[in-house]
């Protein structure tokens, strides 16, 4: 009896043990994933590097990587993934803030319940089905109104990613007023404040940091956008000025590349490792900024 | 003398006796706010509104049943429409349980260290990676690497790889949410780690897990990006039998057809994308349901 006893405990004892494993097994994956994709980009992109010195990548004016004679610097590809990113937060920041203090600190609870879900329901269309507006509806109204805009411009592809990004602005920074405590704007109404500078020298400032990091996430999801820029804004490189004409972006770079019928192992399709090497350092950065802001910050007002 | 103590308090410059522009002001800025609010909600009625004008004509079983074609009244979606439901079926299978095993592990299992606050740091960094990137490095390992060519697997195990941080996230904030007294009680009675994760923190984190995983799959429906870099088919006119098989998929085709110059395609895009949005839809709605009912039977 005891003997039985003490095997069936020891068999329970040796599935814990391999369930434990297979668990971490799994969680291994993601450290995997993680390293593989570092490990891709580094070796593909040092490769690159032997033949284009990474001075003529990083500083050269002219991406001309699939004719002859061909010319490997990735300054227009970051100015054209520059302007849409830049072009989308002049949209998404200021009117994705202003929805959050609208949800947070005016909405009543009825109206918060049908505003939000609708809001989120903005994040959730697929990013091809965005392309599509762009190209359908906001291109020809700006070519309506402003007749030198060209079929692909950048301030269609700039548009539509900021009505992209805007769900993630709007709630996350929501969620962050939201975390303000309520006797902060008790005793400043208790002040004589009126509702506007409650939120703009109470609730905003305290939220910050929830506010900042909701805007470098949402930056960072403008940066990696692929399909809309790919649809609205072209295919052109290049470092112009205007908002009328067309751009390229590194991530519609690197959708070219691969719909194209360049050849596996040559330069030109080496180098969408080198500027997939780039847009990664560049989102990291900024998603490790977002985090940094969070964890540094947030603790204060609790 | 209060008068002239008003005064002396006005010289300060700390008090200003402004209160009808300082409420006008505070009544502008709501309007502002809420105006602003509004705007975005009219703008997903007005983008629901132009695909719905777009596609509706083209929408009947002839679409549903065809497979694309060069000539626009034709075309249809079938071979999209089945791929991508083999595409979801296959990401399920692979992204559910790593995803649901990874989060059970990392909370319910693993010593929380350094290394833990690593691995934590490490998914978090990995959801905000650009899809395209994963699509880069499906290309690499799959498609190349591992031979598997530019088949239906590819295209499931690269999405995989996307969607496994979303899934993790959302069952950790599922199974963190699980009362720490479930767990003693269980302990108390004797179970092991693993017979209380089994038996009480999933069952109880249930609801939580699954709406994480169907918004999860949710986004990979929806996702080209990867898939383009894969290389899947743009033009399949048959229909995929397995794994090994090559496949086109619903955001495939809409870019396809978005991306040619003819009206007609165009339409025909935006009938594909009514098609895509009542998929998304009948999920989440699904996720709703299962979530209410569970909730209820929780109670």
């Amino acid at each position: 009896m005891t003997n039985k006893h003490t095997l069936e405990k020891r068999g329970i004892r040796w599935n814990e043990y391999f369930i434990r494993s297979g668990l971490g097994l799994c969680t291994l994956s993601s450290v995997v994933t993680t390293g593989v994709i570092i490990y891709i980009l580094v070796k593909e992109s040092l490769d690159f590097f032997t033949e284009v010195p990474l001075m003529d990548f990083l500083f050269g004016t002219q991406w001309v990587p699939l004719f002859e004679p061909s010319s490997y610097g990735v300054l227009p590809l970051l100015w054209g993934t520059l302007v849409i990113t830049v072009g989308a937060a002049f949209i998404a920041l200021p009117v994705g803030l202003a929805s959050a203090v609208y949800i947070s600190e005016y909405a009543s609870p009825k109206v918060r319940t049908i505003v939000k879900p609708l809001l989120e329901l903005l994040a959730g269309i697929p990013t091809v089905v965005y392309g599509y507006f762009a190209l359908t509806f906001v291109t020809p109204l700006l070519r309506s109104v402003f007749p030198g805009f060209n079929v692909f411009n950048a301030l269609s592809g700039a548009i539509v990613v900021g009505i992209m990004i805007l769900p993630t602005v709007a709630t996350l920074s929501d969620n962050a007023l939201r975390a303000v405590p309520d006797t902060l704007r008790q005793g400043a109404y208790a002040l004589g404040a009126t509702s506007f500078e409650v939120t703009t020298q109470v609730v905003v400032p305290t939220g910050l940091s929830g506010i900042m990091a909701s805007f470098l996430l949402a930056i960072s999801r403008a940066v990696g956008e692929t399909m809309a820029v790919t649809l609205a804004a072209g295919a052109t490189p290049s470092l112009s000025l205007s908002m009328q004409e067309s751009i390229q972006t590194i991530t519609a770079y690197i959708v070219q590349v691969s719909l194209g019928d360049t050849p596996a192992g040559g330069i030109a399709y080496k180098t969408i490792f080198a500027v997939a090497g780039l847009l990664f350092v560049i989102t990291l950065a900024l998603n490790t900024l977002s985090q940094w802001i969070l964890s540094r910050y947030q603790a204060e007002y609790d | 003398m209060p008068n002239s103590e008003n005064t002396n308090l006005k010289k300060t410059g700390l008090y200003k006796d402004n209160i009808q522009t300082r409420r006008r002001i505070a009544a502008l800025f709501q309007y502002f706010c809420a105006l602003v609010t509004w705007t975005g909600v009219f703008l997903l009625a007005l983008l629901l509104y132009q695909v719905s004008v777009d596609g509706i004509q083209w929408l009947d079983m002839q679409f549903l049943s065809s497979f694309p074609s060069r000539f626009p009244y034709k075309a249809g979606i079938k071979s999209a429409l089945v791929g991508t439901f083999w595409l979801i079926t296959l990401i399920a299978i692979i992204s559910i349980p790593v995803g649901v095993a990874t989060a059970l592990y990392l909370h319910e299992f693993s010593r929380k260290g350094r290394i833990h606050k690593l691995i934590q740091l490490n998914i978090s960094n990995l959801a905000g990676v650009p899809s395209i990137v994963y699509g880069i490095i499906g290309l690499t390992i799959f498609v190349r690497g591992l031979a598997l060519e530019r088949s239906l697997i590819s295209g499931a195990l690269t999405m995989s790889l996307l969607i496994l941080p979303v899934i993790i996230i959302a069952s950790r904030e599922a199974i963190q949410a699980v009362p720490m007294s479930t767990r003693h009680a269980a302990f108390a009675l004797g179970a092991t780690r693993w017979q209380t994760a089994w038996a009480h923190v999933l069952p109880t984190a249930f609801p939580g897990i699954l709406t994480g995983v169907i918004l999860a799959l949710s986004r990979a429906i929806g996702e080209t990006a990867p898939l383009i870099m894969i290389g899947a088919l743009t033009y399949v006119a048959f229909l995929p039998e397995g794994p090994m098989d090559s496949f086109t998929a619903l955001p495939i085709q809409i870019f396809n057809w978005v991306s040619r110059p003819q009206e007609e395609f165009h339409e025909l895009a935006a009938g594909a994308i009514i098609v895509l949005l009542a998929v998304l839809l009948i999920m989440n709605a699904t996720a709703i349901y299962i979530r209410h009912k569970t909730e209820q039977k929780l109670k």
